[in-house]
Formats: C-alpha cells, sequence, structure tokens
C-alpha cells in the first residue's frame, strides 16, 4: 500500500499552499482519484488521517472524487465509461481507445482559513 | 475568521514524475535504454535478469539497481555474473521512486547500453511510479495463475511488454496460456507479450532482441 507515501507528497502540496496563503489552518482538502490511478480511496483517506495530526491540516477533512475510467473509441467516437478495464468498443468493437479521464490523482482545491 | 478556498490542480505524484522525466531525459542523451521491470515477489525477476546478463554481456553493457524491502541478495546475484549492480533498500517501502533512482545517478557508468531497475516485488504499488524507464515490463509467472490482468489492471495497463516467465510449468499448471494473453490484451492492447523460462532458457532470446531493436531506435532518434 503506497497510500501513505502518496499522503507524504499531498502534504508537501498542501503545506506549501497554506504558507503561501498565510493560512492558519486547512478546513478540507479535496482530491480527484481515477479508477485506473492505481490507490484505494479508503486507504487515502485512513493514511491521510494518520499523517494530518499536528499539522496546519490537523482537523482538515479530505473529500475525495472519484473519477471513472473514460475512453474515447477512435474509429467510432462513441465515448465510453469502463468499469471492467476492457480496452474495447462496446459499440463497433475496435481496441483503439483514447483514454480521457480515469488515471488521475490530482489536488483539486484546498479551503482554508486566513 | 475568514475563510478562502484555492484551485491547486497538481498532480499528486508530479514531484515524481519530474524528476523521473529528468532522468529519462539524462539517459537517453547518453544513449542508454532504461528498463523497469514489475512483478509480484517471486515472479522471477532476478533470474531473468541473470539469463539477460549472460546473453548480453559479451556484446553490450549493461548495469541493474536492485530495489528490495530487505537485503543485498540480488545485487550479489548480478554482480556474481560480472554486471554491475546498486541495492536500493527501501527499508519498508513496497515501491522504488525516481528520487531513489536519481541519488544513484552520479555512479551510474556513461558509456551503458541497458540499465535495468529490478522493482520491489509488489504488482499494485511500482504501477503508479514512473521511474524515467523507456520500457516497462511486467511479468506474470506462471504459478501466479492466468486471471491476474484483470485483478490487476494498473501493472499491465502501465506497461509496455508482458513477460510470462516459468513457462516450463505449464505443462503441470491449470495455466492457460491464451486465456493469460488475452486478459492482458484486453487491458492493453498494446502490450508486446513474450513467453519465457529461465530454466530451460526459452524466450529469452526475442525478449533481447526486442530490448536491442527499441536500443537502436532510441539512438536513431538522438542522432
Amino acid at each position: 500500500m503506497h497510500e501513505l507515501s502518496i499522503v507524504a507528497s499531498l502534504f508537501e502540496i498542501l503545506e506549501e499552499k497554506a504558507k503561501e496563503q498565510k493560512a492558519k489552518k486547512v478546513i478540507s482538502v479535496k482530491v480527484k482519484v481515477g479508477a485506473l490511478s492505481g490507490v484505494v480511496p479508503e486507504f487515502l483517506k485512513t493514511a491521510f488521517d494518520v499523517y494530518k495530526k499536528d499539522t496546519i491540516a490537523d482537523e482538515a477533512k479530505l473529500k475525495i472524487e472519484e473519477v471513472p475510467l473514460k475512453v474515447k473509441c477512435q474509429k467510432c467516437g462513441a465515448e465510453i465509461i469502463k468499469d471492467d478495464f476492457v480496452f474495447l468498443c462496446e459499440k463497433c468493437e475496435s481496441r483503439e481507445l483514447k483514454t480521457l479521464a480515469g488515471t488521475e490523482l490530482l489536488l483539486e482545491k484546498i479551503e482554508m482559513e486566513v | 475568521m475568514k475563510k478562502k478556498e484555492i484551485l491547486v490542480l497538481e498532480e499528486l505524484l508530479g514531484s515524481n514524475k519530474k524528476i523521473a522525466s529528468e532522468i529519462r531525459k539524462r539517459l537517453e542523451e547518453k544513449g542508454i535504454l532504461t528498463i523497469n521491470l514489475l512483478s509480484s515477489p517471486g515472479a522471477g525477476k532476478t533470474t531473468l535478469l541473470e539469463k539477460i546478463a549472460e546473453k548480453l554481456k559479451p556484446d553490450y553493457k549493461m548495469a541493474v539497481i536492485e530495489g528490495d524491502i530487505e537485503t543485498e541478495r540480488d545485487a550479489e546475484r548480478i554482480r556474481a555474473k560480472g554486471i554491475p549492480a546498486w541495492q536500493i533498500i527501501t527499508g519498508g517501502a513496497c515501491h522504488l521512486e525516481a528520487k531513489m533512482v536519481g541519488k544513484l545517478f552520479p555512479e551510474i557508468p556513461t558509456d551503458l547500453d541497458f540499465l535495468f531497475i529490478e522493482n520491489v516485488g509488489n504488482l499494485v504499488c511500482p504501477a503508479s511510479y514512473d521511474l524515467g524507464e523507456n520500457i516497462r515490463c511486467v511479468l506474470l509467472s506462471v504459478p501466479e495463475g492466468d486471471d491476474k490482468p484483470k485483478k490487476y489492471p494498473k501493472a499491465f495497463t502501465t506497461s509496455d511488454c508482458l513477460i510470462i516467465s516459468k513457462s516450463d510449468l505449464l505443462p503441470v499448471l491449470p495455466f492457460n496460456l491464451e486465456h493469460a494473453q488475452k486478459e492482458a490484451l484486453d487491458v492493453n492492447p498494446q502490450l508486446k507479450i513474450f513467453t519465457t523460462s529461465a530454466l530451460e532458457d526459452s524466450g529469452i532470446a526475442d525478449l533481447i532482441e526486442f530490448f536491442i531493436s527499441s536500443l537502436k531506435k532510441l539512438r536513431q532518434k538522438n542522432a
């Protein structure tokens, strides 16, 4: 489980931004987690709650938006949500699919008290 | 008390990605092809590397970076083949990160042809970390079962090549080679698939041929 390493990277960005804004404390953090990001949202939350102790985000809440895998068929143009990770167009059976979303692991926004 | 919300939109692994891109650029400039090997523990990464070393050594220069949670054992096995090897002991971490590879940079000879990185044995976490490689290979050994690609999709979707290892066990285990290949291509239609046995020395020549042609392409791009 590498969620703790990911949370450590999150805090590097978080602390830098909080300092820039001269924040007194961080209220909430919103991240986007793609279905193919390799990260388990539940573990990310647990790791966040462990890591936040004695930091500026001590009382902060982690909000996670789970992003499904979305692909676009390069042959027929269909845009499909994939739950099974099978790279096959259900409409024309082409395997030439372009990933539009679902691999991201993004710190989207921070709410803080200044 | 005043509340403020700021939009960040930064990748959580952005700093790893940045270091990895720098590593890739510097190794490419030197004409070195870098290969990152991923798999579960015990899929045969080190044994495969020993075989590759035997075959490449007469004509090519290679080096290996070994990642493990503990012990220097894998690096010692590679050194016993006369190949330079460095051991990264992660001390508990389940994957290698680009900065760990970056730290070794000053020690890496500049006249190499191939740099292999053997990741920590784990089919989940290493898949999220770019190490600056040109080619990512995932190994799936026959004893693990033919159903792994869909169970661990990230390792397979981010790889360029799949090595089905320990093929000498195919006659004695209920592993359906066609099913494994289909599952892997379902999650990643671009995967190049090799079936190898280090014990019987089969399929490894084709894999090496692929590495050599990739090296040539990289150097043509540089020229």
